[in-house]
Parts: structure tokens; sequence; C-alpha cells
């Protein structure tokens, strides 16, 4: 157990090295978010109209559905990483030496830790310059992207537990399609939970995604309500603490289907 | 965590044991996936300090018998040893003490040689300078220093192989696998692969078990081989022995396509000088004592029969194949793809 850390931040280390090498891929990384905000402001600008909205400003209500959004969609995809590791042969020559599974998993999510703060201080910014006010200050912003870190932990991990059971590209991309869209139409990140069907608000009170938006909403606004805050960021850890868990268990099946 | 470096240094200078403990011990290893057996039953023992040859055509088992030595997968039934430990119950022990080049590469195409060497140096508990300097020594050791802070991404293959060695002996480990180590190389970057196993054979107190389907591989770099045909063994002992048991010449008579194989065949096999006749589409295989002597007497008896090319060579391995499987490694190739 006392390799944990420093494996971790060896791997860790070695993921945004590779990262920092491609350079076109972090342009699209940093460029996603903004678009997307940009994209959604001004497609649903007068949706606030609607009976159900009580902020006034779309912006300040999209941009955590944009931070939220951006983490599906890029820690959903952190398993190509390790298929692209196994077809390689760099996942059996881990495997076959000392170093510790749970490194392997917390490198990954360190990883996408950082590219979800990054891009997520990036929204925030992009939203300020759109107007945004953002009254929760600098602790909102701080609990959004604690927030969203544990989401992506959550969305990680289970993205890299699925790769190592289907071992192929194709099937990862569909796994990650069909968990992330439905994910986030399935929670407030575009619209408020007042003006969704009565099932869909049911269904969202259960779903992290949820969770880390309303968390992150209540967080950046004039007088937030820490009491709807706290539960669900614990609910958030607790999610990704057992996707790590299942995620490095998931060794186990790869190693047996060899 | 103990630093590897140093136990290792302390086994090397150590004066050997009277009876020195087998490198690698396979009694019985079964697997099966679904309802295909991979390895029905394969035992082997592999002496401390030699390069052991696993040779097979493709899907004769060879990786699958890996895999189980490294760990990385588990046997079906049956046990096996590696460096004294047992890989299913002390596997986080025998993966300190085991160096693996697997198949593929295993480099990290998007770091430098040097970034991938110390990763491998660091979570086998290096630290600091003691890290760096194994680092440097193994670079300058497999001529890579040129190459050491540009990414594997722009390495050539030759180089690439290099670098899966060197981070395969980065901890100096007691046993180390190679997986088909030149397969895919261009005939120079192989003739350096082999200089450099043979050197590490010659150098270091290691074990080296190396798969390959190459015959002149096996024979120019192997001390002991171990021929698996369809996971099963098929014959083992050193090259010499294999080859010297098959008494005097091969002789290798190709037809002319208008010729009857089968009428050929009875021909060449009604000669009181052949023996282990065997035919393969239009190619004749027969054993004789003195292959110069025979050669008249062989076209002799295929007179009515149109002679594309004969040939005479001395045992090889590819003849101790067809010998123990009963047809050729290239056939045997062929069917497995």
């Amino acid at each position: 157990m006392t390799t944990v850390l420093p494996h971790s931040a060896y791997l860790t280390g070695r993921l945004l090295r590779g990262t920092g090498r491609q350079p076109a891929f972090v342009v699209i990384m940093l460029i996603q978010p903004m678009i997307w905000l940009l994209l959604f402001g001004q497609l649903f600008k007068r949706v606030v109209e609607l009976p159900g909205f009580a902020s006034g400003s779309y912006i300040d209500f999209l941009t955590p559905g944009v931070v939220v959004m951006t983490v599906l969609f890029t820690s959903g995809w952190a398993g190509m990483a390790f298929i692209d590791d196994m077809d390689r042969g760099v996942m059996d020559r881990m495997l076959s030496s000392p170093v510790s599974r749970i490194a392997m998993m917390v490198a990954s999510v360190a990883n996408q830790a950082v590219t979800i703060v990054v891009q997520g201080l990036i929204v925030v910014v992009v939203g300020l310059l759109l107007g945004a006010s953002f009254s929760g200050g600098v602790l909102g912003v701080a609990v959004m992207l604690l927030a969203s870190v544990l989401l992506a932990a959550a969305f990680a991990s289970l993205s890299n537990g699925m790769a190592l059971i289907v071992k192929t590209q194709e099937s990862l991309i569909g796994f990650s399609t069909m968990l992330t869209l439905p994910l986030s139409f399935l929670s407030s990140a575009m619209m408020a939970r007042e003006a969704t069907p009565e099932w869909i608000q049911r269904v969202s009170s259960y779903n992290p995604v949820d969770w880390t938006v309303v968390a992150s909403r209540e967080a950046l606004s004039a007088d937030p309500d820490w009491s709807a805050i706290w539960p669900r960021l614990g609910g958030l850890l607790a999610v990704a603490l057992v996707a790590v868990w299942l995620a490095t268990r998931a060794f186990r099946a790869y190693q047996r289907s060899q | 965590m103990t630093v590897p470096t140093g136990r290792a240094t302390a086994s090397r200078h150590a004066a050997p044991p009277p009876t020195e403990e087998p490198a690698i011990v396979a009694d019985e290893l079964v697997k099966t996936y679904g309802d295909v057996t991979a390895l029905a039953g394969l035992s082997f023992t592999v002496e401390a300090g030699t390069v052991f040859g696993l040779l097979g055509p493709n899907g004769a088992g060879k990786s699958t018998t890996i895999k189980i030595l490294t760990t990385l997968s588990t046997a079906t039934s049956g046990s096996a040893s590696v460096a004294g430990l047992d890989v299913r119950r002390n596997a986080a022990d025998v993966r300190r003490a085991i160096g693996v080049v697997t198949q593929g590469s295993g480099t990290d195409p998007m770091a430098t040689g040097r970034e991938n060497l110390l990763l491998a140096a660091r979570i086998h508990g290096m630290r600091g300078r003691a890290a760096k300097s194994r680092v440097d020594t193994l670079l300058e050791q497999f001529g890579l220093t040129e190459a050491t802070r540009r990414i594997v991404k722009t390495y050539s293959g030759g180089m690439q192989r290099k670098l899966d060695v060197a981070m395969g002996l980065v901890h100096e480990p007691k046993v180390l696998f190679l997986d088909e180590p030149t397969t895919g190389l261009d005939p120079q970057a192989r003739a350096d692969m082999w200089a450099e196993i043979a050197r590490l054979a010659a150098h270091e107190r290691l074990t080296v078990m190396l798969t390959t389907h190459y015959l002149e591989e096996a024979d120019h770099l192997a001390g002991r081989l171990l021929i698996v045909d369809r996971g099963e063994v098929v014959a083992q002992g050193s090259p010499e022995r294999l080859k010297s048991e098959l008494r005097g010449d091969a002789v290798v008579i190709e037809l002319a396509p208008d010729a009857d194989p089968a009428r050929a065949a009875a021909a060449v096999g009604g000669l009181d000088a052949t023996r282990e006749v065997t035919v393969e589409g239009r190619t004749i295989r027969t054993r004789v004592d003195h292959g110069a002597s025979a050669v008249p007497a062989v076209l002799a008896a295929l007179e009515k029969q149109a002679v594309a090319a004969v040939t005479v060579a001395r045992p090889s391995l590819d003849d101790v194949y067809l010998r123990h499987t009963g047809r050729s490694f290239a056939a045997a190739e062929e069917v497995t793809r």
C-alpha cells in the first residue's frame, strides 16, 4: 500500500506530459467548452422567460450546466487511454510489474481532474465576459470545480473499468455515449428543474450529474443554501469512491480473460 | 519498499548455492478459453542462468505460457513457479523478480526513451540518483544515448525493441521474458537484437526465456529448447542434441507440376537408403545416411517423374519439428493462420 502515492504521482506525470505533447488536442479541449457556452447561450437565450426559472440571466444559469457537460464528455473518454495502452502492450508491461493497480486508477482520475479544473475556469471566465455575475464568488466557483472533479472521478473510473472489460474502442464509445447523453438530459444542466416533466424531476434527484449541477448552481448563487450543497457533495464523493473501487476490480476481469 | 538494485547485486556476488534451484518450473499447465484448449498440460524446467527457447508455430500456446509465468493470466489447472516463487500465490513477489518484454512494445510513444526508463525504474522502487544512473547505464549499453531526448514515437522498430529490452532489465531481474523479440524487425535490427540477447546471456547471471516462431533464431540463441505444438510439448533438449537425434541428412525433392507426388513418394520410399518419407503438396522429404551418395539413387528411382529441384542439407530444427509433429514448420504456420 505504501506504493500507491508515489506510483500515482509518477503515472499522473506520465499522462499529463503525454497530453502536453499533443498541442492540437489541448487546443480542442480548451476551445470546446467555450463553444458550448457561446452556442447554448445564444440558442436558449430566451428560455429564462419560461415559468420556473428563478435566475434572470441564462448565462448565469447555463455556466454550471456547461461545466458538467464538459466533465461528461471529457471523463467519459478516459478509458480510451487504457485501450491505447492495451493495444500497445503498455498494459501488460504494467500489470506484470509491481505497479499499484489503485495508482493506475488514481493517476487517470488525477489527469482528468487537472483537465476539468482548467476547462471549468475557462468556462467561468467566458461566462463573466458574457455578462454572468456569479454572486457566490470565488467560493462558489471552488465548490463547482470540486463537485465537477468528483463527478469526473466517477465517470473516468467507470470508463476505465469498462475499457478493461470491453477492450475495444468501438465498444467503449458506445458505452460512453449511452451513459453520458441520457444522464445529462435527465438533469437540470440545460433546463430548470421546474420546467421539466415530473418523471424527469423524480429521476434526476437520483442522478449524480444533477447533484453536481444543483450544488454548483446553489454555491454560485447570491445566498447559497449549504444544506442543499453538502449532502450532494457527500453523495458525489461516495459515488466516486465506489466507482474507483469497482474499476480497480475490473483489472481482475481483464486478467481472467487473458 | 526495498531497492531492487541492492538485492540483485548482492545475490549476483553471493557464492552460488550447491544445487541451484531452477529459474522456472512449469507443472502440467492447462489453459482453456471456453471450448478452446490453449495449453494441454505443459511441463518443463528452466535452469538458472540459461537461455531457454520456447519454439512453436503461431497458436501453439507460447504466449499463453508466457502470460501465465508473468502473472498476467492464471492457469486453468497446474502450477508454475518463477525464481522459486509460485506465480499464483506469490504473484506480487514474482513481479518484482522478473522483467517482461511483451509481444507489442510496452513503451509509451509520447514519452522519451529516458522518461520511459525512469518510470520503469521508479515503479520498481528506485529513487533519485540511483534511478538516473541506472537509466543512463542502460541507454549507453543499448546504444540509445542519441535518442534519449526523442519521444519513442519517432524511433525505428529496432530502436524501440532495444528500449523494450532495456526497460525489462531496469531493475536487474532474475528472469527476463522476451515474447517474440524479433518479430517485425528488419534483418539488420534482428541481427543487432540477437547480438544483444547473446551478450545478456554471456555476461549476466540472468535467465532468459524467449519465444519465437523462427527456427533459426531458436537455433542461434537458445541453450535449451522446448518445441510446442497445439499446447503440448513436442520435444525438448539442446538444439544440437535435438538435431543429432536425427541420423543423416535431409533430402528435399521438389516435383514439377505434372508429376504424381504419391507415386514419386512410393518410389523414393522403396529405396534401401531412404527413411521417414513425408509428402506435403509437391514436396517430398526423406532422410538418408549420406546425402551425396544417395541423391543419384533417388533421382534414378524418380525416373518417370519430373523433378524440379533436389536439395541435401544437414539436419535443421525444421527437420526436428517435422519428425516430431509430422508436418513441416511452414505448414503448421499456414494452418494456424
